[in-house]
């Protein structure tokens, strides 16, 4: 009897009522999920106000006292009375090196991205993948030391003199690149830029490559084309979004970068002509500096920080409106 | 900057809690870490007591101590008699240490050249250019020298030892005074900047013609070539312990409130012009006692007993004298 009633209970269990119940725990559940993913989200915006916040509190010294005049003085004189402190050496520092660096990184990485998707025999890939996962790996304080000691020196003594002399009498090049050679200068602090980089580049460019259906590919060889106009006409069209994102994350990582750029620009707040000469970057500049600031000049080095915070914005909102605009153009 | 000190404090406290209850908590100055870390160890092994440093730099040793939250704070750089009062702190040097040019120049010995404060201060002021400068030559009538432009390298960060060398050179050049002035950090007229002591020696050991300044401690492990310095007494002196010594015992420290000696160019036949003492600030009136005498037991310990440590570490101790004035400071300035 116990167990005819128990199965009664069951019966009438599975029946109409169970369903609902069953419906409104999936819906429970569904809320549940949508609020923490919702949250999480939202968590994001919630970090990035405060980070914004607590900088601007901490610059407010600083923009008070000298406003937008900050942008645009060369002098840097936190022991002045009293002090005087601009940031356009640190603004241009980080632009130029960013500059040569993406320069540098991104033929050189694209490059490798399509010799490993199109090119090179399959005995090859795996190593040279793993290298470039690898230098993506290394610390940045490594690539600090080893610009130091071994790149700096290298290219003192080779390359920054045959430049020099190769443009000696060339106007513009020759204030470009003009001596004295130097262990420590914007320019090597931006071939590291560029070695460091460099994976973020490949391995998304790599990755975007896989995504090009094989079908167009082989379309393209079957008419003809050689593996260049393939690469040119189907490949980069294709993933040029993709490759652009890559692009993107690579500049975010130049422009932020500080350690390895710390130990190898020679953190000079002067503007010079040459790229040969010392320079620094807004973050080699807080990195140096604020341990032992205090007032004003402390307040300036969060202004800077809160400089690369936007320039950094400006930079990835403009890569938007790029990419935007180009792939506007590519629905016509 | 309320946040920058809520930032450090919550550090600190994160690192006092980790550490035993009973321990003294002080933080400051990046230079004498290694001689406040190798005293706590063997003060601790002897009486158990532990002492908690945190080597944040001169400025955020200044500031944890003026915001109360260590037992003591230390400084490179020592705060004037009015700001003593205003905060009221007791201040008194704690171990010195001395800092040379170094040069790279072929075939230039360590000690064979000799240079003066006017002289050092116009090659970093971009006014001497290259190593055979009429001024450089007359100095060392014996030493070759190259006519290759000077390659001048300094610190890229904020530190104690840039602070004393141009605050040298503020003393010995009033061009030098009135265009740069002296700081943890300025305004470099020309130059690369290297990052600590490590940065400088290594870009002076690798740069041929260069000209640096680094702690002695570097340059003598570095077997880098300093150079020997002529004095405000018109002497030539080598950078040894005796000359470092010399310099703080020619200072007028029992008539200098709150201590507040800067010791470079010092007067005195035998005195280095590049020595620096740093620092240890604490309260006259301390919310906990206890800790604060627990400290003023540490550092009586360290006088007492450090000594043979801190020349281990190419620091230079106190002179006795020194350390008597200071004991006297204790009872009569800190209630405990």
């Amino acid at each position: 009897m116990a167990v005819e009633s128990e199965a009664g209970d069951i019966a009438a269990a599975a029946g109409p009522y169970d369903r609902a119940r069953a419906l409104s725990a999936f819906k429970l559940g569904d809320v549940t999920f949508y609020w923490i993913t919702r949250l999480s989200a939202i968590s994001v915006l919630l970090i990035l106000g405060g980070i914004i916040i607590s900088l601007v509190i901490g610059a407010w010294p600083a923009m008070k006292e000298y406003g937008f005049q900050f942008l645009v003085t060369k002098r840097w004189a936190p022991s002045a009375d009293p002090p005087v402190l601009g940031a356009l050496g640190p603004i241009y520092g980080t632009l130029v090196t960013s500059f040569i660096a993406m320069l540098i990184a991104i033929p050189v990485g694209l490059g490798i991205a399509i010799f490993l998707t199109e090119l090179c025999p399959q005995w090859l890939r795996r190593p040279i993948g793993i290298a470039i996962e690898l230098l993506a790996g290394i610390p940045s304080i490594i690539y600090g030391m080893w610009g130091f000691f071994v790149l700096g020196p290298f290219l003192a003594y080779t390359f920054q003199p045959f430049m020099i002399g190769l443009c000696a009498n060339i106007p513009v090049l020759q204030d470009i690149f003009a001596g004295p050679p130097s262990y420590l200068s914007l320019f090597n602090a931006s071939l590291i830029l560029a070695i460091m980089v460099l994976p973020f580049i490949t391995s998304i460019s790599v990755d975007v490559f896989k995504t090009v259906p094989p079908v167009l590919k082989e379309a393209a060889y079957g008419v003809g084309c050689t593996t260049w106009e393939v690469v040119r006409s189907v490949v980069i069209p294709y993933t040029r979004v993709g490759v652009i994102g890559g692009i993107m994350l690579a500049l975010g990582r130049a422009l932020g970068e500080t350690m390895a750029v710390t130990f190898i620009i020679g953190n000079s707040f002067r503007i010079s002509s040459s790229i040969f000469a010392p320079g620094t970057t807004i973050s080699a500049a807080i990195a140096s500096e604020f341990q032992e600031s205090d007032g004003l000049h402390q307040s300036s080095l969060i202004l800077l920080g809160l400089l690369l915070f936007v320039l950094t914005f400006f930079v990835l909102a403009g890569a938007r409106l790029m990419l935007m605009r180009l792939q506007a153009k590519a629905g016509k | 900057m309320n946040f920058v000190k809520a930032i450090v404090a919550a550090g600190l406290v994160a690192a006092s809690t980790s550490a035993f209850a009973a321990d003294i908590t002080g933080a400051g100055a990046t230079f004498p870490f290694p001689i406040y870390s190798k005293w706590a160890d063997a003060y601790k092994k002897e009486t158990g007591n532990g002492l908690n440093y945190q080597s944040i730099g001169s400025g955020g040793g200044i500031k944890q101590i003026q915001a109360k939250t260590v037992t003591f704070g230390a400084t490179d750089a020592p705060l004037k008699a009015e700001q003593l009062e205003k905060d009221g702190l007791v201040q008194w040097p704690m171990v010195m240490g001395g800092i040379v040019p170094v040069v790279n120049l072929e075939g230039v010995k360590p000690g064979e050249m000799v240079l003066d404060g006017e002289t050092l201060a116009n090659i970093y002021l971009g006014k001497i250019t290259k190593w055979d400068d009429a001024a450089i030559k007359k100095l060392n009538p014996n030493v070759k020298l190259p006519s290759d432009a000077i390659a001048v390298v300094r610190r890229s960060d904020g530190s104690g030892t840039t602070f004393n060398f141009t605050y040298y050179l503020s003393e010995a050049s009033a061009d030098w005074k009135s265009k740069v002035g002296s700081n943890t950090a300025v305004e470099w007229p020309v130059g690369v900047g290297a990052k600590g002591n490590e940065g400088v020696s290594g870009n002076i050991g690798q740069t041929k013609n260069s000209i640096g300044y680094v702690e002695y401690a570097y340059a003598k492990q570095n077997k880098l070539t300093y150079t020997g310095m002529i004095n405000k007494a018109g002497k030539t002196v080598q950078p040894t312990v005796e000359a470092f010594q010399a310099a703080a015992g020619n200072a007028d420290w029992a008539k200098a409130p709150g201590y507040y000696v800067i010791l470079a160019n010092q007067p005195g036949d035998k005195s280095w012009p590049m020595t620096a003492a740093t620092f240890i600030l604490m309260h006259k009136e301390p919310a906990d006692k206890a800790a604060s005498a627990e400290a003023i037991k540490f550092f009586k310990w360290s006088f007492e007993k450090g000594g043979k440590m801190a020349e281990e570490l190419d620091y230079i101790p106190m002179p006795d004298s020194v350390v008597k004035l200071i004991e006297k400071t204790w009872s009569a300035d800190i209630k405990s």
